[in-house]
């Protein structure tokens, strides 16, 4: 059992804290054993051991005193993208080597708040952007799935790729991962686990590395629903800090998991048939519709009709705002500064340093923002764009007044694939793995992606559920209904 | 609309992102890719649509105008490549 402590879900590390089966003390070390045994996936980038050990000293008097929350003592990957005090935080880039926040972020500082271990940071894709973690400056994350024997590296999926793969491999009971436009959802798929995306506004943006503010959002990575609902619940709240923050109560997420979905109505959307999904997929899909109905619920073929546009106007949108919210590396409050030349002058500081410090994706997607917001080019792409995002956004709100409760979609368009496979692929090609999640964050709507099955090849596939505005808990309970009837239970074999 | 390799140096310019001249080729081919994929949005019907400012409609919050962060020096330089005398430090701007 002790050796096993790292394996547990947040809920049975929870109830075996408080009964005194073991302790956050013993708890964490097991994780950072595990970490340690697991440099081969590149999941943990910079560890943290000398503060978990005093947080989890801390959770444990806590836990002794009887004032324990949840997450208390509960160990976890943080995303490189959260700004944690004294405690590197590159966003995975060059362009922030050595930067060290003199600050928290929100909700890094409510989950240690709520008594939470910090095992270390967690590799990313470079500021968010991409889909497979390859353009992070610390180098792949491996996904600890295979397809059978095969001994090829395949992609954990990104940006949360080392939340992912982390939590998969058991390194830590859950993570925190940052979605944009998919990169907690399709990487939870890729690798078996529960990843939630919360409504825009659920959880505080405050000390987060902003990639796109109006599309960026923190959620947890988790092995389970249950674990999800616990975390989601010590991670939000409103935050005078962040202007878009809701000020609304936060629900009990664990307690409105019943499991009961009967007489609640589940959208099938017709637009994300694609040509080309794998038959593994569109099994997937409509078995999972069979378990919803089976448990009650009543399955409708709804349409979304401008689904097909989401991802031309999620790469307009996204890139915009990262060009605006990346100006500020410029090499002279923090991060790296290039070494310049004799005669050199400002402009050229700051063209060199950005040149060095940002890798070939950011760089483009910083001057595709440049070319859509630059004069003359504003109304025909930037501003068309946001009028796409709003029709995006009423046909999701058309389909929940006709009382669609939730979405069923696949998760991703395909299982998780070869790291290198893609790289003579162009940038579009990449950016079609976000096709069933982008829509979630245009319209800033929650999304939970769930384990619900395997491809041909042993790889896990997910599902996708999309819930209303600020809908969380019931979308959660739907996600439960989902898991349970699932009953998703693999695991990576161990070859690391 | 394609874009030439003298756009994408215009672009890498006011990114401030240095660009070789040789890799400028292969940048304006990106874009195009990239913009070819944008241009979908084309077929789609906006007349009277509203550009989206906000996706959950919301006021937001006043607080009282008065200060209430500062004096905080030491920490905002503490990241910076160069600071001296509690400043950020630059080369030279003007001659």
């Amino acid at each position: 059992m002790m050796s096993d402590l790292n394996k547990l879900t947040i809920a049975a590390a929870r109830d075996g804290l408080r009964a005194g089966d073991f302790t956050a003390t013993e708890l964490t070390e097991a994780c950072l054993t595990a970490v340690e045994g697991a440099g081969a996936l590149n999941a943990f980038v910079h560890h943290t051991p000398d503060i978990a050990r005093q947080q989890a000293a801390a959770a444990d008097a806590r836990i002794g005193a009887g004032d324990a929350p949840a997450m208390c003592g509960i160990p976890l990957g943080i995303k490189d993208l959260f700004c944690t005090k004294g405690v590197p935080s590159q966003a995975a880039s060059a362009i922030l080597k050595g930067f060290r926040p003199e600050y928290e972020s929100t909700v890094t500082q409510n989950l240690f708040d709520a008594g939470a271990v910090m095992l270390g940071k967690l590799n990313m894709d470079e500021f968010a952007m991409g889909s497979s973690n390859e353009t992070s400056t610390y180098g792949n994350v491996v996904n600890p799935w295979r397809r059978g024997t095969d001994t090829a590296d395949l992609t954990p999926g990104g940006s949360s790729g080392g939340s992912a793969a982390a939590v998969a491999a058991d390194l830590c009971l859950a993570a925190t991962g940052t979605d944009t436009g998919g990169s907690i959802r399709q990487p939870a798929a890729f690798v078996g686990i529960t990843g939630l995306k919360p409504t825009y506004g659920r959880c505080s943006r405050w000390g987060i590395v902003a990639f796109a503010s109006s599309l960026d959002q923190a959620g947890p990575m988790t092995r389970d629903v249950r674990d999800s609902a616990i975390m989601l619940g010590a991670m939000c709240g409103h935050d005078p800090k962040d202007s878009t923050s809701a000020d609304l109560p936060v629900p009990d997420f664990e307690a409105a998991l019943s499991g009961d979905i009967r007489g609640k109505t589940i959208g099938i959307p017709r637009e994300y048939r694609m040509d080309g999904m794998p038959a593994a997929i569109e099994k997937l899909w409509a078995d999972g519709a069979d378990m919803l109905r089976d448990a009650g619920a009543k399955i409708v073929d709804i349409s979304l009709p401008h689904t097909k546009y989401a991802l031309p106007a999620y790469y307009v949108i996204a890139p915009a705002e990262a060009s605006s919210n990346l100006a500020r590396y410029d090499g002279v409050r923090f991060g790296h500064r290039a070494k310049l030349a004799q005669g050199d002058g400002i402009t050229e500081m700051y063209e060199k340093t950005r040149a060095e410090g940002f890798g070939k994706e950011v760089q483009r997607r910083v001057m595709i923002g440049t070319y859509v917001l630059s004069a003359g080019f504003y109304d025909a792409y930037y501003n068309r764009a946001r009028k796409v995002r709003t029709l995006i956004k009423q046909d999701f709100d058309s389909v929940f007044a006709e009382g669609v409760d939730a979405i069923l979609t696949p998760a991703t368009p395909s299982a998780a694939f070869e790291l290198g496979s893609m790289a003579d692929a162009d940038p579009v090609q990449m950016y079609l793995n976000d096709v069933f999640t982008v829509t979630v964050n245009l319209a800033g709507l929650p999304g939970i992606a769930v384990p619900a099955g395997l491809d041909k090849d042993g790889l896990p596939l997910g599902l996708q559920l999309i819930g209303r505005p600020w809908g969380e808990a019931d979308l959660l309970n739907t996600a439960f209904s989902l898991e349970r009837a699932a009953g998703f239970m693999a695991k990576p074999a161990k070859w690391w | 609309m394609s874009i030439d390799t003298a756009t994408a140096a215009k672009v890498a310019k006011l990114a401030r992102i240095k660009v070789d001249p040789d890799d400028l080729p292969a940048l304006a081919q990106e874009f195009n890719t990239i913009l070819g994929f944008i241009e979908q949005l084309n077929a789609v019907d906006v007349t009277g649509v509203e550009p989206m400012t906000s996706v959950t409609p919301q006021r937001l919050k006043r607080r009282d105008d008065v200060v209430t962060d500062g004096n905080q020096q030491k920490a905002i330089l503490a990241n910076a490549p160069d600071a001296r005398e509690g400043f950020f430090a630059v080369p030279k701007v003007m001659e």
